[in-house]
Order: C-alpha cells, then sequence, then structure tokens
C-alpha cells in the first residue's frame, strides 16, 4: 500500500466509521455484504510466481475485487521459485508455490490454498489394476512397449503424456523423476477432457490427467478406471488428506506476518467461498 | 480532367472524401497484416536474439523447457498434412463439381450444393471431436496406435472439401455459355469439352480455390489437435502421430512463459513464411499462365 493510499483512507476514515457502525446495526451477520457497503480494503496487491497457480489465483484475484471495488490484483508468473524469491525481497506481496515448502524457506509464512493430484487412468476395459512405480516408468519410457509385460494379452501399450508447460506433466514427471526427454509417447494431449477421451477411445491406452477430472468422469460413465499409486486408491479425498503420493499442495507464501489487504486476500483464497473455483481448475480443496 | 471539374462544380468534395476514406481503409487492411508479423517479431525477438535462429532447425528435439527448440518435424507435420489433404480433396472437389454442372440431374445439383455449403458451415471442432471419438479409434483398430498423420489428412480433406467444390463449382458457372455451344456444334463429346474448352476456361477460378484450400489446410487448428496425436516426430508412416506447427502453438501456448512463449512466437512466424511461401509459389505460378 502507497502512501497515497494511507491518505485517502485517512480522509475517509470518519465517514467509513460512521458508515461501517450503521452497516452494522442494521446488518449484524454477513461479512460479504458488510464489505461491499463499506469497504475497508484499498490499494494493489502484486502476487507473482507458479504458473499452475496462477489461474486459479487470478480467478479467486477477480471475484475478490468484485466484492472489494477499490483493490486490484495483479498476478503475474515466473515459477515456484520466482515466488519464493520475489515475496522474500518485498517485489510481490504474495508469492505462489506449487511444492511443499523447502526447509531453507522456513522464513516465509505459507499457506495452502488447494492440492493439485495426478492419477494413471487406463481403458475400463484393460483388466490390469494395478501397475507399480517401475513398471510405469518402463511404460513411459518406452522400455515396457506391450501390455503382456505387464499381465495381459499382447497389445501394444498406446502412451498418453502431456504437453509441456502443463502442471499435470511436471507433477508426473516429478514423482516418478523422470525428465520429459526421455518420455516417449505416442499421443501428446492438452487439457484433461482430451487425455479421458483419448484414453476412454483406445482400449491399449495408458494416460494420466487431472485427479478431479478423472474422478468425475469415470462416475458418469466414461469407459476408464483410475489406477492405485503404491496400493493408494486415486480419489480427490485421499489427495485432500494428502496421503496419495501423485500429489501436491498449492500454497501462497509471505514474508511478514499478515496484515491488511494480504490477510484479507489469503482467508479469502483458503475459505470455503472459492471451493467451486478451485473445482473448476481441477485443483482440489483443502478439508475445511 | 471532368475529375477535378466536377470537385470545383460541387459544393462537398465528395470525390476527394472518397479517395481519402478508401485510402484509409486500404491503408488499415494493409497495417493489419503489418502489424501482426511487427508483433509477431518483438515477441520472438528475445528468444532469436540469445537463441539464434539456427537452432530452431538444428537442435536434437523440441523441449523449450529444457532449452531445446527444433521445429522441423513440426514443419514437415504441417507440410505433409496439407499436401495430403490437397492432393486428395482437389480432384474430389472440381470432379464433383464437373459431374453436378454436366452430368447430374438439377434435383441431384441442388441438393449437392446444400449439402456442401453445410459442409462448409460446420465449425471445425465438431470436425475434431468426431475424428476423435470414430475416426482415431477406428484408425487404431487397423493399425496402432490410432491418432496419426492419416487421421489428420482425412480431418483435413473433408474440411477443405467444401472450399474447393464450391469454388470449382462457382467457376464452373461463369464459363461462357457459349463456349459449351459452340463444342457441342462441333461434334465434341462431353468429356472432351470438359476437358479440352471448360477446365481450361475456369482455371483461374480452380487454382484459387486450390489456394484458398491450402491456405485452410496449413491453419487449421483444433481438428488437427485433437486427431494427430501431437508428438514431436517427422511421421514416417500414415499411422505415425505428428505435430502441426499450429496445433504446437495452441497446445502449449495457455502454460508457457518466458522463452517457450518467445518460440512459440517463432512457430507462428515459420507458419507465416510458409503463407508467404505459398503467396509467392501462386503468384509465380499464375504469372501471365493463368490470370493472363
Amino acid at each position: 500500500m502507497t502512501t497515497h493510499h494511507n491518505l485517502f483512507a485517512l480522509k475517509s476514515f470518519v465517514a467509513m466509521v460512521a458508515l461501517l457502525m450503521t452497516v452494522l446495526l442494521v446488518v449484524p451477520a454477513s461479512a460479504g455484504a458488510q464489505a461491499a457497503a463499506a469497504d475497508p480494503l484499498t490499494g494493489k496487491l502484486v502476487i507473482t510466481g507458479a504458473s499452475t497457480l496462477a489461474p486459479l489465483i487470478a480467478e479467486i484475484g477477480k471475484r475478490f475485487e468484485s466484492f472489494h471495488p477499490a483493490v486490484r490484483i495483479d498476478v503475474q508468473t515466473g515459477g515456484s521459485s520466482r515466488g519464493v524469491s520475489d515475496a522474500r525481497q518485498g517485489l510481490a506481496d504474495i508469492g505462489m508455490v506449487s511444492r511443499s515448502m523447502k526447509d531453507d524457506e522456513r522464513d516465509l509464512a505459507a499457506f495452502p490454498v488447494a492440492r493439485d493430484g495426478v492419477c494413471i487412468i487406463l481403458h475400463e476395459e484393460n483388466p490390469v489394476r494395478a501397475l507399480t512405480d517401475e513398471q510405469i516408468v518402463a511404460i513411459y519410457t518406452g522400455k515396457i512397449t506391450n501390455w503382456n509385460a505387464v499381465g495381459w494379452t499382447d497389445a501394444p501399450i498406446t502412451v498418453v503424456t502431456k504437453a509441456e508447460g502443463r502442471s499435470t506433466l511436471e507433477v508426473f514427471l516429478r514423482y516418478f523423476t523422470l525428465k520429459n526427454v526421455d518420455v516417449k509417447a505416442h499421443v501428446v494431449i492438452g487439457d484433461n477432457e482430451q487425455g479421458v477421451k483419448t484414453v476412454a477411445g483406445n482400449r491399449n491406452a495408458i494416460g494420466y490427467v487431472s485427479i478431479g477430472t478423472a474422478e468425475y468422469d469415470a462416475a458418469h460413465g466414461v469407459p476408464i478406471q483410475l489406477l492405485p499409486i503404491k496400493g493408494i486408491a486415486a480419489s480427490t479425498e485421499n489427495v485432500r488428506k494428502g496421503i496419495f503420493p501423485l500429489s501436491r499442495s498449492l500454497h501462497l507464501v509471505t514474508r511478514t506476518a499478515l496484515s491488511g489487504l494480504a490477510k484479507a486476500f489469503i482467508e479469502y483464497a483458503q475459505s470455503k467461498a472459492v471451493h467451486d473455483l478451485i473445482n473448476q481448475q481441477y485443483f482440489v480443496p483443502l478439508a475445511d | 480532367m471532368t475529375l477535378s471539374i466536377s470537385n470545383t462544380l460541387s459544393r462537398w468534395p465528395t470525390d476527394r472524401l472518397l479517395l481519402w476514406l478508401l485510402r484509409s481503409t486500404a491503408v488499415v487492411a494493409g497495417a493489419i497484416v503489418l502489424l501482426i508479423v511487427g508483433f509477431l517479431v518483438v515477441e520472438a525477438l528475445p528468444v532469436l536474439r540469445h537463441v539464434g535462429i539456427a537452432r530452431f532447425f538444428a537442435d536434437p528435439s523440441w523441449h523449450p523447457a529444457e532449452g531445446l527448440y527444433n521445429l522441423t518435424p513440426m514443419l514437415w507435420g504441417t507440410l505433409f498434412a496439407m499436401v495430403g489433404s490437397v492432393l486428395i480433396a482437389t480432384p474430389l472437389g472440381i470432379l464433383s463439381a464437373v459431374f453436378c454442372h454436366y452430368y447430374a440431374p438439377p434435383v441431384v445439383t441442388r441438393l449437392y450444393r446444400k449439402l456442401i455449403e453445410l459442409l462448409a458451415g460446420i465449425p471445425s471442432v465438431v470436425y475434431g471431436f468426431w475424428g476423435l471419438v470414430v475416426l482415431v479409434p477406428l484408425i487404431g483398430s487397423i493399425h496402432p496406435p490410432g491418432p496419426s498423420l492419416l487421421a489428420g489428412i482425412i480431418i483435413l480433406t473433408i474440411m477443405i472439401l467444401p472450399t474447393i467444390a464450391l469454388m470449382a463449382d462457382a467457376s464452373l458457372a461463369n464459363v461462357p455459355p457459349q463456349y459449351v455451344r459452340g463444342a457441342a456444334a462441333l461434334g465434341l463429346s462431353r468429356w472432351a469439352t470438359i476437358r479440352r474448352v471448360v477446365l481450361p476456361a475456369a482455371k483461374s477460378g480452380l487454382f484459387t480455390g486450390v489456394i484458398l484450400e491450402t491456405g485452410r489446410a496449413i491453419g487449421e487448428t483444433m481438428a488437427i489437435l485433437m486427431v494427430c496425436g501431437n508428438v514431436v516426430q517427422t511421421p514416417h508412416s500414415l499411422f505415425d502421430p505428428m505435430r502441426t506447427l499450429t496445433a504446437n502453438i495452441a497446445l502449449e501456448m495457455a502454460y508457457a512463459f518466458g522463452d517457450h512463449r518467445a518460440a512459440l512466437f517463432v512457430s507462428g512466424l515459420v507458419l507465416m513464411g510458409m503463407i508467404v511461401a505459398l503467396v509467392g509459389a501462386a503468384d509465380w505460378i499464375s504469372r501471365g499462365r493463368i490470370y493472363g
């Protein structure tokens, strides 16, 4: 917040307090209505960091702005490390980090907003019900190319992977410690729905998509199955609990103790009011 | 000099006004192309400057996250899909138009024309969706994996067919009827009339149709993205998956930043270069031969 805004806030302080009192007397509850009627929040919030989180935070920011017309949320991407360094140096008010916090990042306060889970999917008619991590790596690096090597009939495996830059790809590669150069794919897809359609249309395909999408489609009759990882079932429930291995938490980080606008925004981003936005972006909201 | 006279006579300089209006509309139309090219260059410049243009054709692969930027497989992919679909769609479109004009009963002609117009009106994403759920599994059952150059060529053929068919239809309709009557008076057979009289007379329209369909084949994105598999590799057979330059941009743009984003603008520049080459080639071929 700049001095200009402080001056402005000072000038209108008396009027605002009076208005606030009236509102409080008339409408005792509803924080949203209160904020809309007399808004103590003004200024600009710069948020930088992970491109995974950026679309979600931008959406939350838009909704936040609609409740607080005097607030501007500026979201910029540049990767988790930029989020950390910008928040640390004060270049940004809030950083976005799409992974667990490292030990040397304890100086920053981290606030989880959602989790990102990825699951391996096969066609429903594929009798394979589980694959070990080693088998999945071997399939994706082209060492296993036929389903008979993992206990099914003689059929070539169609490997479906994601296009460069997608967060699902990032989660997948990090968990299996693969490099994208090593992945030998037959189909490269863009969004999750395309991945589900590709696997649903090919009995020999293996792919990975966001858990939210896969679970929704499987529940609505699309012929796919979700493979467990290390014996843990792929479900949004397990992602939320944090026990599903192929997942990560998405954080907002700040350098100093929370106050003012940043506090209000982070509290809003962690509230139930944005769960629909989180689901829209195929992420998993945290437990309440 | 009538122009200047009418100007001095009228109270309003209508002609001069019109002239400047026309000039400005022409400038707008031309400026848009230049602006787009300028924008592409500006956006692509950072990566061109510190990576160099040569590496876009010499790197071992396309992995922008790891600093590898080879575009050539996608250039080949675009070319193969374009050439394949144009080779199939052109004779199909022209011959069906010939059939309609000179062989089919009027009822069939009317129905056919309506159907082709309908085909032209279907959005490309619908073709893509149909390709993804019907065509790709079908090809996959013949020769896995399914998403392939062949699927791309088939989808593109269906998509560009209306362009060439309607253009051929229009240019055949423009052939002066006295040519045909003259040919009939000379006792030429119907096929000889078409081959020696009608087609040469209609060639400029047909040629324009081919240019238009080729442009559409190069530029098509959504449907190709859905059926081609998008693996960055030079396809060695019809059943190999491949990625076109347009699909590359659409697929990665949403999540690209920094050099990766700039590299996608280089893809755009290369596409622009292909279109320029196409227009140039068309110009060269047609100079004095087709439109003369």
